[in-house]
Order: structure tokens, then C-alpha cells, then sequence
């Protein structure tokens, strides 16, 4: 087991975090899931989302288990590996702001960064947009690192508070085997509370076991090697620290290989799958997304994965994505394979607005 | 005659505990810096920050939970 450990925490375990969720990713699609999206924190988090109707877009409704796994894979591993420690009060409040606004910029882009690179290794060049995006809005977080932004400082809780998204997950579980169905429609058929899709996006996914498998070694893999989509960026412009960049070039180039040999490469602007061509809101979304990841401390799938080692502030962050992703789809602020949903852009104005406000404002205060 | 700072990074989420130390070690130049920390994560980071600009570092686990990191150079 300390190999292990010692493995995934040298130079080698962000490549080979990134290396196995390339390919996972990559068979994910060809056992199911959507188009270019084996994974994707956001639009599996706003699936999960609209099972639970908090929003009611038909298309994108089913609890995926790879965020179950994966959530649950960080808890084994950081149990295994004596870094279970529940801590809380960084900023919680402001933490699902930016959870929130982080989940309008990726929905009006169509995917997280863990997307974005996913996309472009199927050959969906709207995705350079997106990233170009990212590393636009990871700059900006970075100068407000760089001014003293901060959300303070957190502190040690009960051990009963780390259980808590653990037992999320596993309820998220039983409720996506057991399916209830207590309400009835207005002709008497039996509905909600839980919803799945029948058609779209939401109705495309990997057999369970398989889904769930492959979120528990991620999770496992990226807790040990604190495999960061954002992070990898920022690392190297701030301290010029290529750790984990190593680890997003493995991810795609695995991803982009993988995708050539089960013919899911498909290179070009239109006709992708769950995308759109709009360039500048696909660049702005992410924009907002990369700002707001960064001030958060690391990409959604981090969150994930710190929540799951007992961070109550990373859970924090996810609960907002939850809560972002009900309002974007209500408030129309979603993008859909036909384009930028109708309050998208406005959305992102204001989610850049709330955000910098937030980098100017968040200072340490010390007692 | 080497000079002592200390910085406290306990409880700060990604990246500032490796922003904090590279700081001081900008600041100091050479000499001895303490840092505080309570994940393995800011450990490595910071370990890779001091081995990126020449510092030695040894960390060591405290009695109440958390390390602290001794960098020299």
C-alpha cells in the first residue's frame, strides 16, 4: 500500500491518474454514455441535479454513478491512507456562490474542464475555445491570488462531519437502483421524485457497475494524486510547477488514443456531440468557470475528491454546483446543442461581476 | 547568520501554502524558513516548490496533526 501511496504521489501519479481517466473516459462512451462525455463533472452533477427535479430538463435527468464512485473512491483512499480529515469553515457561503457560478459558465460552454479536454480529444475544435477560456479565467484567478485573495482558513470538525457526502452518495445510490416513483401526473401515471430521461443526453449511460467501478478508481487514483484540471494550469504559471500539467497531457493524449481505436474520433466544428459552434460564449463560459474554480482552490472534480477526504467547504462547492445547475436550466441560462440558451451570456456577466467582486473583496481576517 | 521566518499555512486551500512559501523564499534569498501546514498535499507542493529554487526541506509530522516543514539553503 505505501507504494502505491509513494507511486501516485511522485512526478509519475498525475500521469498515470490522468493516463487510466483518459481511457476510462473513452470507454465510458463506447459502453454508453454521451458523446465525448465519459465523464464530466458538471453535466453529470446537473443530471444528478434534475433526477432530483430540481430542474425539469426531460433531456439531462439520471443519477450518475460515476460521481457516486468517484466521491466514494477519494473517501476509501483518504481512510486507507490516514488523510480523512473532516474540516470546515473557509468561506462556506462564498464557496457556493462561486460552486454555483462555476456550474452557469461550464453549462453555457457544455461541459467542465475535465469536458473540455475530453472534447477536444474526440476532435470537437469548439473546445479550444473553451479552454482557451479556461486558462483565460485561471489567469484572472491567479491575479487575485496574486493581490491576497483569500477565503481564510478552515479548521478541524467532527469526524461525524466527513461522513456526511459519503452518505449523500450512498443515498444517491439506492435512489438510482431503487427508482421510487411516489407522485402521479395529471392523467394518474406514476411520477418523480426521482426522473430519468428517456431521450437526450440523460438517457445515454454505461451500465451501472461499470460506471460506478470506474468513479471509484478515479476517485482512488485522484485523491492519491491530487489529479487537478485547474490546478495543473495554475501551477504553472504561478510557480512554475508542471506536476500536474503532466497529468492533463496524459489524460488527453490517452483519451485522443483511446478514441482512434474505438473510432469515436470524429474531428471537426459542427455535428459534435451535446456542443454547440458558438466560439465567443463557449470561450466565455469557461471564462467564468476557470475564474471561479480558481478562487475555489482547484477544478469540480477536486471538490469532488476533497469533499470525499472530509472537506465540508469542497462539499459546499458541489451543493452549489447542484443548486447552479436546477437555476441554469429554469432561468434558461443552459446551452443546448442548438445554441447559447437565451439568458446564457447575461449570465455569465454577472457570474464575472459576482466573481471579481469576490477576488477583490476575500481577505484573510485574522482573530 | 541566517534569518528566520515562519509562515503559517494551516487550514489554506490550494495553492496558498505554496504561494506563501515561495514568497518568503523570494524574500529571504537564503537562510532558514519554517512553514506550518496541516495536509500532505501542501507538503508536496511546497516540497516541489523549495526543490524547484535550490532549498533543502525536511518535514515533520507534529504531535496534534499537521507538519512543519524546515526549508535551508
Amino acid at each position: 500500500m505505501t507504494a502505491i501511496s509513494r507511486f501516485l504521489t511522485s512526478r509519475w501519479g498525475p500521469i498515470f491518474t490522468g493516463g487510466v481517466i483518459g481511457i476510462l473516459a473513452a470507454v465510458l462512451v463506447k459502453l454508453g454514455n454521451p458523446g465525448n462525455m465519459g465523464l464530466c463533472i458538471a453535466c453529470f452533477t446537473r443530471d444528478i441535479a434534475g433526477a432530483l427535479g430540481l430542474h425539469r430538463a426531460a433531456t439531462v435527468q439520471y443519477i450518475r454513478p460515476e460521481i457516486i464512485g468517484g466521491l466514494l473512491g477519494a473517501f476509501i483512499a483518504a481512510v486507507a491512507f490516514r488523510e480523512f480529515k473532516p474540516r470546515t469553515g473557509s468561506a462556506p457561503l462564498v464557496r457556493f456562490l462561486l460552486g454555483m457560478f462555476a456550474m452557469f459558465g461550464a453549462l453555457v460552454f457544455l461541459g467542465c474542464p475535465w469536458r473540455a479536454y475530453l472534447r477536444l480529444a474526440g476532435g470537437d475544435w469548439n473546445a479550444i475555445f473553451g479552454i482557451l477560456g479556461l486558462v483565460v479565467g485561471i489567469m484572472l484567478g491567479i491575479i487575485f491570488l496574486k493581490r491576497g485573495f483569500s477565503l481564510g482558513r478552515n479548521h478541524n470538525a467532527p469526524k461525524a462531519l466527513g461522513f456526511i457526502m459519503p452518505a449523500v452518495m450512498v443515498t444517491l445510490l439506492v435512489l438510482l437502483i431503487v427508482a421510487p416513483l411516489f407522485g402521479r401526473d395529471a392523467s394518474g401515471n406514476p411520477t418523480g421524485p426521482i426522473f430519468f430521461s428517456t431521450t437526450g443526453p440523460g438517457s445515454l449511460y454505461a451500465p451501472l457497475l461499470i460506471s460506478l467501478g470506474a468513479g471509484l478508481i478515479i476517485g482512488f487514483l485522484a485523491q492519491r494524486s491530487r489529479f487537478c484540471t485547474v490546478g495543473a494550469v495554475r501551477d504553472v504559471v504561478l510557480l512554475k510547477d508542471r506536476h500536474l500539467l503532466n497529468g492533463i497531457i496524459a489524460f488527453v493524449v490517452f483519451a485522443f488514443v483511446t478514441n482512434l481505436i474505438l473510432g469515436q474520433f470524429k474531428a471537426g466544428f459542427t455535428g459534435q456531440p451535446v456542443a454547440h459552434t458558438d466560439g465567443w460564449w463557449n470561450f466565455g463560459g469557461m471564462v467564468l468557470a476557470g475564474l471561479a474554480f480558481t478562487l475555489a482552490g482547484g477544478c469540480p472534480g477536486r471538490q469532488l475528491f476533497l469533499a470525499g477526504e472530509g472537506d465540508g467547504d469542497a462539499a459546499i462547492f458541489w451543493l452549489g454546483m447542484v443548486v447552479g445547475a436546477g437555476l441554469a436550466h429554469t432561468f434558461s441560462i443552459a446551452s443546448s446543442p442548438a445554441g447559447v440558451g437565451a439568458f446564457g451570456p447575461a449570465a455569465v456577466l454577472v457570474g464575472l461581476a459576482v466573481c471579481s467582486l469576490i477576488g477583490f473583496t476575500m481577505r484573510e481576517v485574522r482573530a | 547568520m541566517s534569518d528566520m521566518t515562519i509562515v503559517d499555512a494551516r487550514g489554506l486551500s490550494c495553492p496558498q501554502p505554496a504561494l506563501m512559501t515561495r514568497e518568503a523564499i523570494r524574500k529571504l534569498g537564503k537562510g532558514s524558513i519554517k512553514v506550518w501546514v496541516d495536509t500532505e498535499t501542501a507538503v508536496e507542493n511546497i516540497t516541489r516548490v523549495a526543490n524547484n529554487n535550490g532549498w533543502r526541506i525536511q518535514a515533520t509530522p507534529q504531535p496534534g496533526g499537521g507538519f512543519q516543514l524546515e526549508l535551508e539553503k
